[in-house]
């Protein structure tokens, strides 16, 4: 056997002639992800009095084509953190790999300590400023809920260039239009986080979850919806939006002088 | 320098008269474009023995406003993540993300400084490794206006400005950020006293220029938030917070007041 | 000759096209938002009870003033008014048109103009300048065949609803109507509803802000405009004073001109003390 690994496994060059190495060349430009493909849209969270609650519906968008409608995009962090992703849904999937394999280091690693939801955030931030500034982004907004060192409730976002901000309520994609003005309208930024209870909290999210279905073309009534207090993380992957009024349509004729 | 900038494409002249779609200039390409502009205004004002960084707190993208409390101006040198024990602020604006990253740098930097020397950087130290940093990205470049900020070796304050790629020199006062061309007249107008000439003096244009002294820190403190409240009026992605650092020989303090959320 | 003149089209085309950059035309980042309500249906034991029940016809347009107060609500007809976003001076043009068309169309016709009338008009216009008209206008009112609230896009296409939006503020107007809207509002509700939209647009939309306008179209009562309806963004108040004490400016050249020579030409009144300065157009100034 030809003792050079290019060539194990391939075909004999004094039997099949030379083989056709075309394929392996390694010097053409590396190509990145200039855009996103299989898409997720809406992430909400707001924080609340112990605790952080985060929505997001279920679909995955190829483009204009509703391509799953069972897509997971909350997931759960060392029983402690939640992660929302927007954008592209096969970078989530990478994301969500590395989560898994640091979640693994840390629970075999022997200094105790845990990962709370702002060590993750700021991990994740560096991962996506890393990888914008290789110009090879990861094409994601995140919003990562929890608690943070002092054991408060903690809430922020990290997106595709690295920035980062943080806010008592923050949404992803069409819901930073839609959402939060429903949100800041019914807890003003200056409201103490300790003044907002847990159901209201679920409730408004529920409501803008609506609000989304009604005009997000990119959007589903079925949703994740996580629930972080110091008890651990509440995840309910199969929600469905209840109570929407479609009745007025009845009374709507066309679109200008038509009368019946 | 200025003939490279005439120079632009050979075929310059024979674009002209060309109605075709083709050549028309800015053709779009879809990539990714690794910037963006989180908008806000910083200011910086040094006095005799004191020195104030401002900025507002709000946090834009487009037409939206990310958050209303998203701090531009920093401590650099501090023990821990609160700042404890520093003495130099460092306000950016711009690309919050490269702010963000441009900050962390330098604040390790000064922090191993201060490990492997045994004493606190000084600012003049501090604003040269400043510069250093933002030209090691020279292409590629950190999307960020810095503001330097604290006291000299004489107890003075001490003000250095900064473009994106390093260019830097100590000043009395700047502003930077997106209400900068707002806020800098101003400035030169009120610390300066541009533009201002002493009442009766002279005939004409022998009048005598007012003047500039070193003003005091309450002066200061109502010159900031006047060219604040007057921003938040004109430039859209300014407004929501006004975060105050002073930095005196006894400490930095910091304070927070309310600007307008429209 | 009528109509948009074209003459320097193929010269700006020219300049354009050696990197000369278009000039750019004022946009009204605005939020504008229109809501259709009714007083719910009330039976009157009086003449008119054949004709079913009634509908007390009100029509509410509201919208906020945009970032630097500058633009006003567009008056078509007495009972149709239009809200404009989009490029400022499309908005006004276009409006200002179709008010006098409507006004001749009804002479002609010697009846009250149609909301409906007002909307083709304008569709069809709009459609004839495929989209480079940028007016993007909620129009609403009442005439004889009942109340009306469309939306006109600047491409020509309409949209009929019981609450519409419009503008870069649109979005967050949007959210508030749809969390809290609900049929049969009476006046004060859809007032109150049509403010909160506007309010959603003012506070979490850059392009929109100050304060907000309302009108109030009523069948048989006359359009009620209540300019400043709500103030919600008071102008902050300055810490120091700046005013330059007297002969601050240098100067080239200094000519005195007497009061009596400049009596020939303007009216002259004397001023006792800075107090009763005369007001002849108002100018907001930094105190």
């Amino acid at each position: 056997m030809n003792h050079l690994p290019q060539a194990w496994g391939r075909p004999r060059d004094d039997v099949y002639g030379t083989y056709d190495r075309s394929y392996l060349q390694t010097s053409t430009p590396n190509s990145h992800t200039q855009s996103p493909a299989v898409t997720g849209t809406s992430v909400l969270a707001i924080k609340f009095n112990g605790g952080v609650a985060m929505a997001a519906d279920k679909l995955a968008s190829y483009g204009s084509l509703a391509r799953f409608t069972d897509v997971k995009r909350i997931r759960v962090f060392d029983k402690t953190t939640v992660v929302g992703f927007g954008g592209d849904i096969s970078d989530m999937q990478y994301i969500d790999r590395l989560l898994d394999s640091i979640d693994v280091e840390e629970n075999y690693s022997s200094n105790g300590n845990t990962l709370n939801a702002k060590n993750v955030h700021t991990y994740l931030a560096k991962v996506l400023y890393k990888r914008r500034s290789k110009f090879d982004p990861l094409w994601n907004q995140i919003l990562v809920a929890g608690f943070d060192d002092d054991s408060k409730p903690f809430l922020s976002s990290a997106d595709l260039l690295g920035t980062t901000f943080s806010a008592p309520h923050l949404a992803t994609g069409f819901g930073a239009h839609l959402a939060i003005p429903i949100l800041r309208r019914l807890f003003p930024e200056e409201m103490p986080v300790e003044n907002i209870g847990k159901e209201e909290a679920v409730a408004a999210l529920r409501e803008c979850m609506k609000v989304l279905f009604y005009r997000d073309a990119r959007s589903l009534d079925q949703y994740s919806l996580a629930v972080v207090t110091s008890d651990g993380v509440e995840l309910k992957e199969d929600e469905k939006l209840e109570a929407q009024s479609w009745n007025f349509a009845e009374n709507i004729r066309g679109y200008g002088t038509q009368v019946n | 320098m200025t003939s490279l900038l005439q120079l632009q494409s050979p075929d310059f002249e024979t674009i002209g008269y060309s109605f075709s779609e083709g050549s028309r200039p800015g053709n779009k390409e879809h990539g990714f474009y690794p910037y963006t502009d989180n908008g806000g205004s910083t200011l910086g004002i040094s006095g005799s023995d004191f020195t104030i960084l401002a900025g507002d707190t709000r946090s834009v993208s487009g037409y939206n406003i990310n958050s209303r409390h998203s701090p531009k101006v920093f401590k650099i040198g501090g023990d821990d993540e609160t700042g404890e024990g520093a003495h130099i602020i460092l306000s950016v604006v711009g690309f919050a993300a490269d702010g963000q990253a441009l900050k962390e740098s330098l604040d390790g930097i000064v922090n191993m400084y201060k490990y492997q020397h045994g004493k606190p950087m000084s600012v003049k130290a501090c604003a040269q490794r400043l510069s250093t940093i933002l030209y090691q990205k020279r292409f590629f470049p950190y999307y960020a206006n810095a503001i330097l900020g604290g006291l000299d070796e004489n107890g003075k304050g001490a003000l250095y400005s900064y473009d994106p790629v390093g260019s830097y020199e100590r000043v009395q006062c700047k502003a930077a950020g997106s209400a900068s061309s707002l806020i800098m007249p101003f400035l030169d107008n009120q610390v300066d006293y541009k533009n201002q000439y002493v009442p009766g003096s002279g005939e004409g244009h022998a009048l005598e220029r007012r003047k500039p002294e070193p003003l005091p820190r309450s002066t200061v403190e109502q010159l900031v938030r006047d060219a604040f409240t007057s921003a938040v009026e004109r430039h859209i992605e300014v407004g929501d917070g006004l975060q105050m650092m002073i930095i005196t020989a006894s400490g930095i303090e910091e304070i927070y007041s309310p600007l307008k959320k429209d | 000759m009528p109509g948009f003149d074209f003459s320097n089209y193929n010269r700006n085309v020219a300049l354009h096209a050696k990197g000369v950059p278009l000039p750019k035309a004022t946009s009204t980042g605005t939020t504008i938002v229109g809501c259709i309500y009714d007083q719910g249906v009330v039976v009157r034991p009086d003449t008119r009870a054949t004709s079913g029940p009634i509908v007390a016809d009100k029509v509410i347009l509201l919208r906020s003033q945009s970032k630097f107060n500058c633009e006003k609500l567009h008056y078509i007809a007495p009972q149709i008014w239009c809200a404009g976003a989009g490029t400022a001076a499309d908005t006004e043009f276009t409006t200002a048109l179709i008010s006098s068309n409507m006004e001749l169309h009804s002479l002609w016709l010697g009846r009250q103009p149609r909301v409906v009338t007002c909307m083709t008009m304008l569709k069809q216009y709009l459609f004839r300048h495929q989209g480079h008209i940028g007016a993007y206008l909620v129009v609403a009112g009442v005439d004889p065949t009942g109340i009306h609230l469309f939306t006109v896009h600047a491409h020509g296409s309409t949209d009929k609803l019981p609450y519409v939006t419009m503008g870069s503020g649109s979005l967050a107007a949007m959210s508030v109507f749809e969390s809290t809207w609900k049929p049969h509002l009476n006046r004060k509700e859809a007032i109150e509803l049509a403010a909160e939209a506007i309010k959603a647009g003012i506070f979490n939309d850059l392009g929109s802000g100050s304060n907000v306008d309302v009108c109030v179209i009523e069948k048989d009562k006359p359009t009620q405009l209540l300019r400043n309806y709500l103030k919600p963004n008071e102008r902050g108040q300055k810490e120091r004073t700046y005013r330059f004490p007297k002969g601050t400016t240098a100067f080239l050249k200094e000519k005195v001109i007497t009061k009596e020579d400049i009596g020939k030409y303007v009216t002259v009144q004397e001023l006792s003390s800075d107090e009763d300065v005369a007001v002849v157009e108002k100018m907001d100034i930094d105190t």
